[in-house]
């Protein structure tokens, strides 16, 4: 049995994790809750974020400019994508969807390794996340803590913008019936364009954020994109909400199980998702028959 | 071959047991036709099969790998100054120029086996090389030795390539994990002491659990501690759990097994988690760029073990040759892919002119023998063991320099020892390996 200062560690630490996969996962949800396409392509943006940051940080060394020059980049990259290939595939069968963003996601990641390597870069810790910080007991990267107050923020900000505003509530209507709110006038392809990009950036900016944290490789992303499955699944398929709460519960069960046996923690962690899918298969926050 | 084996009981020249031993089987005629022998042997040139993850996770390695075959077979092509230092004869291997194929693999062993198929059946290759997962490198000996063709092991460190996955036709030039442990662990201790409390990160596969085991076994010897144990999946990208009870464990000494990309995330994790102001880091096996991807703030005073560091130069002449060729033509320092991908290729060829044919059965059976004759190369005189194909060879020993010790930007170790590798094997039954048959 841990001791209580282990427990507590964990627990805290959970936190920070679920934080950064609720980040991580929001992308991934805002596109299949609002556009119903499951984009596959979600870890290579993810890495095309993390790579963005480090090309700006080897010049600038602002990570200011580095998250803004990666809310511009991934912006641009979303409305590319859209425009050129996913437009086309909103009337089409799921599995063509998978397809489409699967090989857009090989040929970004492809792209990435052409022009980087294969080989991990370096990518900083900010000048003022630098060290450890000791909280009582606890000692804790200060970046870490960091990043927890900017992804609340960030996430707090994608919620409003697509909760709370007039083109979230046309888009969810124009997923409901596109016929109609044409009819009233509404430019709906318009308002889709907007929330992939969206999407884009906000898988883009997790990708960058966690960048002086993780090996940044091409394929930094294929882990990141199983882990957002589950997470999305724990809290309900295109859920914004249940992103959070289901990056939350995943960060809080690897970390507990840790603190007894760190080889169970994934395991727990996938056992959950089964269980939910038996006895709530629309996850936490999803409604049955959408999405 | 049943024929030779009666005349030889007949003859009393030993036991059934003993036919087996090279020294007694090499005695024994090969079969003309074998594999793709002589099929694959044409007035000019023979074929070497490349398989090399260059997209994927190991492409950092694989990229390396290719390079070192390449500068390898372009000498022997062309029967430079270099390919005479390793004593071979004219240009090419017996004449013939080597023309060779690379396959990318992405390090997936299903892909390993189909495109090593392919340059069995298509290209009559007449040996394989490459891989850089231990996972290909059992599925490439198997195929090798099924269709009779060699295959030479490319980066692999598990026991089980040369223990309990051992094949009679492919032959290990890298150490594996009980050999790089007990080198590394005595080391270690000289360096940071006896009285030890170790905190270990095991990545969940047989690599890590050879790996983990090996090292736990020698250090324990030199009268050190396991205070925590974190195993954690194979691609994990987020340590932090592990790494708390890892910075709680009152440990003296991180002991980091993850390989690789997971090498470089979970130790950019454990600085920024203080683990390493507290704890000295040692890494059993070295990742080839580990050092270029994590920077020697990070790398300076860590030890661990390696198949090669170019600064060996200043030791063996054939390696100076190599890392003056290689730095020439690709513009770096090469690394542990490059290095086994050059020396394996040039032993291959050395051993075809030894025994003067093309023929497997001859090859694996002087490489059998090289102990009577050892083979001069980059790391000193080294050779395979008859029994499990493991080369017996030197470990060098790597420490992290300080930057401001560094002499070029790739200066980023200090060779502290070359331990030699009689000292450090395990019995070649100890990981149960059974070689299979010549024919």
């Amino acid at each position: 049995m841990p001791s209580w200062p282990a427990l507590v560690s964990q627990a805290f630490n959970g936190l920070a994790l679920g934080a950064l996969l609720a980040l991580v996962s929001s992308g991934l949800t805002i596109i299949l809750g609002t556009l119903g396409v499951l984009n596959f392509a979600h870890g290579a943006l993810f890495a095309v974020g993390a790579y963005v940051a480090f090309v700006i940080l080897q010049y600038t060394s602002s990570f200011v400019l580095a998250l803004l020059g990666c809310c511009g980049v991934m912006l641009l990259l979303g409305i590319l994508l859209e425009r050129v290939i996913i437009r086309l595939f909103y009337d089409r069968p799921d599995e063509d969807q998978i397809l489409v963003t699967y090989g857009i996601g090989i040929v970004l990641v492809e792209c990435l390794r052409a022009a980087f390597g294969g080989n991990a870069q370096r990518v900083p810790v900010p000048s003022w996340g630098r060290g450890a910080t000791q909280l009582g007991f606890l000692i804790y990267p200060t970046y870490r803590l960091q990043l927890i107050a900017i992804i609340a923020m960030l996430l707090l900000g994608l919620y409003l913008v697509l909760y709370r505003t007039s083109v979230g509530l046309v888009v969810r209507a124009g997923i409901e019936n596109p016929a109609m709110v044409g009819i009233l006038g509404i430019n709906v392809r318009r308002a889709f364009l907007l929330v992939f990009a969206v999407g884009v950036v906000a898988v883009g900016l997790a990708g960058m954020l966690y960048a002086p944290v993780v090996a940044v490789t091409p394929d930094m992303g294929a882990n990141f994109m199983a882990q957002s499955f589950v997470v999305i699944v724990l809290g309900g398929l295109g859920s914004f909400p249940g992103a959070v709460v289901g990056g939350l519960i995943a960060g809080e069960i690897i970390s507990l199980t840790s603190a007894f046996n760190s080889s169970y923690s994934e395991v727990m962690l996938y056992a959950l998702m089964a269980l939910l899918l038996v006895l709530r298969p629309q996850g936490l926050f999803g409604s049955e028959g959408r999405v | 071959m049943k024929f030779d084996r009666r005349q030889l009981l007949l003859g009393g020249a030993g036991t059934a047991a003993g036919l087996m031993l090279p020294g007694v089987g090499a005695m024994a005629q090969s079969p003309a036709s074998i594999g793709t022998f002589p099929d694959g042997v044409s007035a000019d040139s023979v074929f070497v099969g490349l398989t090399i993850p260059l997209t994927g996770v190991f492409s950092g390695d694989g990229g390396d790998l290719k390079l070192g075959y390449e500068l390898a077979i372009a000498q022997i092509n062309a029967g430079s100054d270099v390919a005479r230092a390793w004593s071979l004869k004219g240009k090419g291997v017996l004449g013939r120029q080597i023309r060779y194929n690379v396959s990318d693999t992405e390090g997936k062993p299903n892909l390993d086996v189909q495109s090593a198929t392919k340059f069995i059946q298509q290209d009559k290759a007449i040996m394989l090389a490459g891989s850089v997962s231990s996972a290909s490198a059992i599925a490439l000996e198997e195929l090798g030795s099924r269709e009779k063709v060699l295959y030479m092991v490319g980066i692999a460190g598990s026991n089980d390539i040369t223990g309990k996955n051992c094949q009679r036709y492919g032959f290990r030039s890298q150490q594996n994990a009980y050999m790089a442990a007990k080198a590394l662990a005595p080391v270690v201790a000289k360096a940071l002491g006896k009285n030890i409390k170790a905190a270990f990160l095991v990545p969940d596969y047989t690599y890590g659990h050879t790996v983990y085991d090996s090292f736990a076994q020698f250090s324990k010897e030199q009268g050190w501690q396991e205070v925590a144990k974190e195993v954690v999946p194979l691609g994990t990208t987020d340590y932090s759990s592990a790494l708390l009870n890892i910075a709680n464990s009152g440990a003296d000494v991180f002991v980091n097994i993850a390989f690789g990309g997971d090498a470089i995330a979970s130790t950019k994790q454990a600085e920024q988690f203080g683990v390493l102001k507290r704890m000295k880091l040692v890494v059993p096996n070295l990742s080839s760029f580990q050092d270029k991807e994590l920077g020697a703030e990070l790398m300076q005073g860590v030890y661990g073990s390696c198949d090669f560091w170019w600064s060996l130069q200043d030791r063996y002449p054939l390696a100076k040759t190599f890392v003056e060729t290689f730095v020439a033509q690709n513009k770096y320092y090469p690394r542990w892919g490059a290095h086994i991908a050059y020396m394996q290729t040039y032993l291959w060829a050395l051993t075809v002119e030894r025994v003067n044919t093309f023929n497997p059965v001859d090859v694996i059976k002087a490489m059998e023998n090289s102990k009577a004759q050892p083979y001069d190369t980059t790391i000193g005189k080294v050779y395979f063991r008859a029994e499990d194909h493991q080369m017996v060879r030197p470990i060098p020993i790597l420490r992290g320099k300080a930057p401001a010790e560094m002499k070029n930007p790739e200066d980023f170790y200090e060779v502290v020892d070359v331990v030699d590798g009689e000292s450090v094997m395990n019995t070649p039954d100890f990981f149960g390996c059974k070689l299979g048959p010549y024919i």
